[in-house]
């Protein structure tokens, strides 16, 4: 990629983003009660946007696949596979997540999108999400994958 | 009239589809997986890496987009949470308002309660474990489990990956436990 091409594709993510955030927002995706009302199987709301969001993305991936697009960088479109190994990870790693998000009501896109939002106390649950991820990066060696 | 329009709450097939969009658009636009985890990982790698192996990597090459974007999500939580804000309650179930209010919730203006989410909480031992311990937990087991509702949820599960579905599946069972069991035991009161 050159260095001519990156700065307004930089600046294309950046705009994704911002979109990202609006949709968090507007679809309340970021509130607290959305979250718990899931978790506490006392409404549809998450599941029906999950179902939706896949329903379109989904088909858009597999065309994009399918037709072999390239992306406006150029590169072919790929997603690479996730390793299963023996799947530990995905079952305990997913578990310590979801116990933290049920605590928390919020996962990583939305926390960002709160302190936005003007939740300041968010910031202590980011960077104590950070120091997490640091934890499993010092312990990864002896954890079972 | 319009003014009214841009406070109003999107309804779920809005939302949800919009959020396939950004997954679609993300690799239309450079190839890159939607997935926001992944961000704490460069965070440590940009800031901390210190001699762990985990965080040898040259971030900027594969993390600075993702940090881009993140950017731009911090803006339009801005955006739609400050200036198109929503000024009622969101609509949640009857049953969902009984539930919380179990818990002891009683306002449910703002897109998360008031009472548990300020900095005096931060000073009292069950608030501390709900926003540093909860935080904690969300930032080592995405990490764990390479990824969270968005790089598994979303990317993983609309590319039919088993270990995304895996992972799924225990999030959402965890996450409805903690609700559940633990919240209730970290409220404030």
């Amino acid at each position: 990629m050159t260095s001519q091409q990156r700065g307004p594709l930089l600046g294309a993510y950046f705009g994704m983003g911002v979109f990202f955030g609006i949709v968090l927002t507007k679809g309340e995706l970021v509130s607290w009660f959305r979250i718990e009302e899931a978790l506490r199987f006392t409404g549809l709301y998450l599941y029906l946007v999950f179902a939706s969001a896949l329903a379109v993305a989904a088909p858009g991936f597999a065309l994009l696949k399918r037709r072999r697009v390239r992306s406006f960088a150029g590169e072919p479109i790929a997603i690479p596979p996730k390793v299963m190994g023996r799947g530990v990870r995905y079952v305990a790693g997913g578990a310590l997540f979801g116990l933290g998000w049920g605590i928390v009501g919020a996962c990583p896109g939305p926390l960002f999108a709160l302190v936005g939002a003007g939740v300041g106390v968010m910031v202590a649950v980011c960077l104590a999400a950070v120091a997490g991820t640091w934890t499993y990066g010092y312990l990864r060696p002896r954890l079972p994958h | 009239m319009i003014e009214q329009l841009l406070h109003q709450p999107w309804p779920w097939y809005v939302t949800g589809p919009l959020v396939g969009l950004v997954a679609v658009g993300l690799l239309v636009i450079g190839n890159r997986d939607f997935g926001v985890s992944s961000n704490l990982r460069h965070l440590c790698a940009a800031f901390a890496p210190g001699r762990v192996a985990y965080f040898q990597y040259d971030w900027r090459r594969s993390g600075l987009w993702n940090l881009v974007f993140i950017g731009g999500v911090v803006a339009g939580g801005f955006v739609g949470g400050v200036l198109l804000a929503n000024p009622r309650p969101v609509a949640i179930t009857p049953a969902a308002q009984a539930s919380l209010a179990m818990l002891g919730i009683r306002d449910f203006s703002g897109l998360v309660p008031r009472e548990l989410f300020n900095w005096h909480v931060l000073l009292t031992l069950r608030g501390f474990l709900m926003i540093v311990g909860g935080g904690f937990l969300i930032g080592f087991g995405t990490a764990y489990g390479g990824g969270c509702t968005s790089g598994h949820g979303i990317t993983g599960l609309a590319d039919l990956q088993l270990p995304s579905l895996i992972a799924v599946i225990s999030f959402f069972a965890a996450g409805a436990a903690a609700s559940v069991f633990l919240l209730p035991l970290l409220v404030p009161r």
